[in-house]
């Protein structure tokens, strides 16, 4: 409810830059990938978003250390970050809904099976199996071999969930008081972000390398890089968050009865992690 | 109430009273362009979005007229088969994205804010990214069609594998064009929610609050729902179509298919948004003008509730023809009935609502009229397309558009014109010229009528859609179609020549400026000052 100091900022310039910015990044990577030229032109824009958003959000710290907010904008940034979690669990779903309706019914179907069968006398050979190794066309060259479940993914999984409870020891310490213990347990966190991001890495050279699962790979690869890759790049984004975090505890921010810049970087670090979970059972163990 | 948080320290917004307008001490907003480039006010950027959808909705009307002129006689007259199809997609997208969401974001930029009695948006800067995307978003959509091997020409609804292998270039840059397109949608939309459920004036519980701000609550959350399955589905296109992966090509063991199921689940939710908030308009403006309160609020609210919710298990009645197994045909076609049932009890209502009512026929009323009329009119053959037997023979034929045409015209448009001219004395301090807005709307109701009651009869006789040519027989359709589409394209500068005279001028209104209307947007004056409730007015319950 209105409590009639609700902070409404008078002008900001970010904004407008930020959509040019977004702009030019746009137009910068449909020419390095239509006409092979311009990646100059994605990277400025994509430094002004980088930049834009530095800038924008330094003001909104500034604010938020001035004073200037109330209980109820406190409200309307949880509500914010809420939903824009759950964008972004939306947008996650579309790549799990294609990895399911593909292993549920493509997949089985072009293999003969199904009321229709039509599909099936595409390639009257295929033979359905997953993971799909060899895809129905021959043109297209699946996999060699997938991934054990039980060795890389198994660690990552462990860092994750690992991480996902030291980010905890280091809110319920904020919430205590105890700010060195806090800083030393979100340090940590950052670190396991890290690691995970240099194993991601490892197994996406093995991919390219020793096992033939690449983007080309025919479906499997499709759905293994779209869903991994996504969620690495939201580790690293949750990585540079916490480490902006990390930075800003240093500088002695966040009161321990009211610092909700750090549980928002909490719940998208939970979501991160849930995804990974999501992931690793339908990616790697099915 | 809320603690507040450490002492407040002065602001430019300290708390004064509503009515005075701008006379305290706000800082003076920049001058002249750098105003609307940088603003954060609820009010500017809400104009902001209704003159950017205006621009677009004679854009896009443009795009539709090419059509038309085209399938003015059978043959090939005007344009050739590839710059048809580019018209048509791009007619398609533009009034979509461009001119029918923005004009409702508008709407609830401008007036949620004032019927919740709040000071503003809940993210103002947000709000300002929100509306700015879009330029920089249709801007670089439009310059597709001058790029090599032109525009998008595969349909407003990108059907792999037309959309990756068939596609002309430029569809990378339509993909990263509605990747922006779509990222201002979910920001404003997140905007809104956070607007709608905390900044309302104290005393206001949500089943007090307008069915504007009701359906816009919905329609925000469907928006967060399905705009990123919509990202997901286009860089799915984007990964077949630059770096060879296979989820829309069955050779490696993906489906065209999948293509269709991701983005009816996108579309489908996607055609209630574009619907929803026209909902909360008509039911605004009838009790308004029947001086009677709303029949049945909470089951209106629980109508567009239903309605949501039905929207995401429905997606499949686009895809009748596509193969299915038979036990999806019959969910589908069953869960798609089912919506006529919350959108029947919303029909009642309306009506129920004019019984025995004091009416009088201001234009607003007009189009909130013929809204329920013609929308009702598209309810129906929706009905009849929800079929799925009956679907085999009209899918994919002009009935189909005369369906939505007739839900999105004199549905959607016609009410985002009923609440323009509803709200203008609020905007503008100035009631719009009654006697040319009447002729606007019979102009409207006629061109409509003539435009598209034909197709029904063009695509029962079996035209199909999308086609630059077409048979001797649908040569009576079509020609009346094409009269009528330019009719209704020309009346419409009549829409702008009516809001540019009530801004500049006209009969003055007070603040209260329709005799019926009872929320708390007509309880601030007229026009509307930059800054209002920045006191919080106290909620007086009205019988709802």
């Amino acid at each position: 409810m209105s409590g009639g100091s609700y902070y409404v900022p008078a002008t900001s310039r970010w904004p407008i830059l930020g959509s040019l910015a977004l702009g030019v990044m746009m137009v910068g990577t449909g020419m390095k990938l239509v006409y092979d030229t311009g990646l100059p032109v994605a990277f400025v824009g994509l430094i002004g978003v980088i930049a834009v958003m530095g800038l924008w959000f330094r003001d909104v710290v500034i604010e938020s250390q001035g004073g200037l907010y109330d209980a109820q904008m406190d409200r309307s940034f949880r509500w914010g970050m809420g939903w824009f979690i759950f964008s972004e669990v939306m947008f996650f779903a579309a790549f799990f809904g294609a990895l399911f309706y593909v292993r549920m019914f493509a997949v089985p179907w072009l293999g003969g099976e199904g009321a229709k069968g039509v599909s099936g006398l595409l390639w009257p050979d295929f033979v359905a199996h997953w993971p799909l190794l060899n895809p129905p066309d021959a043109a297209v060259a699946g996999p060699q071999q997938v991934f054990s479940p039980w060795q890389l993914p198994l660690v990552n999984t462990l860092i994750l969930i690992t991480s996902s409870i030291t980010l905890t020891i280091a809110h319920e310490a904020l919430k205590e008081g105890y700010r060195k213990t806090c800083r030393n347990w979100l340090a940590g966190t950052v670190l396991l972000g890290i690691c995970f991001i240099f194993i991601q890495g490892v197994e996406y050279y093995e991919a390219y390398a020793h096992y033939g699962i690449t983007l080309e790979a025919g479906i499997f690869g499709a759905t293994f890089f779209i869903l991994t890759g996504f969620h690495g790049v939201h580790v690293i984004v949750g990585t540079l968050i916490l480490a902006v975090i990390l930075m800003r505890i240093h500088k002695g921010h966040f009161a321990h009865e009211n610092h909700f810049g750090f549980e928002a970087s909490c719940w998208y670090w939970h979501f991160v992690d849930v995804v990974w979970v999501g992931l690793f059972i339908f990616v790697y163990v099915l | 109430m809320a603690p507040k948080l450490p002492p407040q320290p002065p602001l430019q917004h300290s708390t004064t009273a509503v009515a005075d307008g701008q006379a305290h001490g706000h800082a003076a907003p920049p001058k002249g362009i750098l105003r609307w480039l940088l603003t954060t006010n609820h009010k500017e950027i809400g104009s902001l979005y209704l003159i950017f959808s205006l621009i677009m909705f004679f854009i896009g009307g443009i795009f539709a007229l090419v059509v038309r002129a085209e399938l003015f006689q059978p043959g090939l007259q005007l344009v050739n088969p590839e710059f048809f199809n580019q018209m048509t997609t791009m007619h398609g997208l533009i009034m979509v994205f461009a001119a029918v969401m923005p004009a409702f974001t508008g709407l609830a930029n401008w007036m949620i804010p004032l019927q919740i009695g709040a000071p503003d948006m809940a993210l103002p800067r947000l709000n300002n990214f929100s509306f700015w995307l879009l330029p920089v978003a249709f801007t670089l959509l439009l310059s597709t069609l001058l790029m090599p091997g032109g525009g998008p020409n595969f349909g407003w609804t990108f059907y792999a594998p037309l959309s990756t292998t068939y596609a002309p270039p430029s569809t990378t840059f339509f993909i990263l064009a509605l990747h922006i397109a779509g990222i201002s949608s979910i920001l404003g939309a997140i905007n809104i929610v956070a607007t709608i459920l905390n900044m309302r004036a104290p005393g206001m519980r949500l089943m007090d609050m307008p069915l504007f701000v009701w359906t816009w609550l919905i329609t925000a959350f469907l928006l967060i729902a399905v705009m990123p399955v919509l990202a997901g589905v286009i860089t799915m296109m984007l990964m077949d179509i630059n770096f060879g992966t296979s989820f829309f090509d069955a050779a490696g063991g993906g489906d065209p298919v999948l293509f269709q199921h991701l983005f009816w689940f996108f579309g489908h939710p996607e055609v209630y948004i574009m619907i929803l908030p026209a909902f909360g308009i008509v039911s605004a403006i009838i009790p308004t003008f029947a001086r009677k309160p709303l029949f049945g609020y909470a089951s209106m609210v629980y109508a567009v509730a239903a309605i949501a919710l039905l929207s995401f298990l429905v997606w499949a009645h686009h895809m009748f023809v596509v193969g299915l197994p038979l036990a999806a045909e019959l969910f589908f076609m069953y869960t798609t009935m089912l919506i006529a049932v919350p959108t029947g009890v919303k029909v009642f209502n309306w009506v129920t609502t004019l019984f025995r009512g004091s009416i009088s026929f201001e234009s607003p009323m007009l189009f909130a009229l013929a809204f329920v009329v013609l929308f009702t009119i598209g309810g129906f053959s929706g009905l009849m397309l929800a079929i799925a037997p009956a679907d085999f023979q009209y899918h994919d034929t002009y009935f189909v558009v005369a369906h939505f045409h007739y839900v999105l015209v004199p549905g959607a448009i016609f009410a985002i014109m009923a609440g323009v001219y509803y709200w203008l004395p609020k905007w503008t301090g100035h009631y719009p010229n009654e006697r040319l807005a009447q002729w606007h709307f019979w102009f409207s109701v006629i061109g409509v009528n003539l435009t598209f009651f034909p197709m029904h009869f063009a695509g029962l006789a079996g035209m199909p859609r999308r086609i630059p040519d077409y048979a001797l027989q649908f040569a009576d359709f079509n020609f009346v179609s094409s009269v009528g589409a330019f009719f209704f394209g020309t009346s419409q500068l009549l829409f702008v020549l009516v809001i540019v005279l009530c801004v500049r001028g006209g009969k003055k209104a007070p603040a209260k400026a329709w005799e019926g209307a009872v929320d708390l947007e007509w309880t601030v004056p007229s026009p509307a000052p930059l800054h209002t409730f920045e006191t919080p007015p106290v909620f007086q319950r009205a019988s709802h």
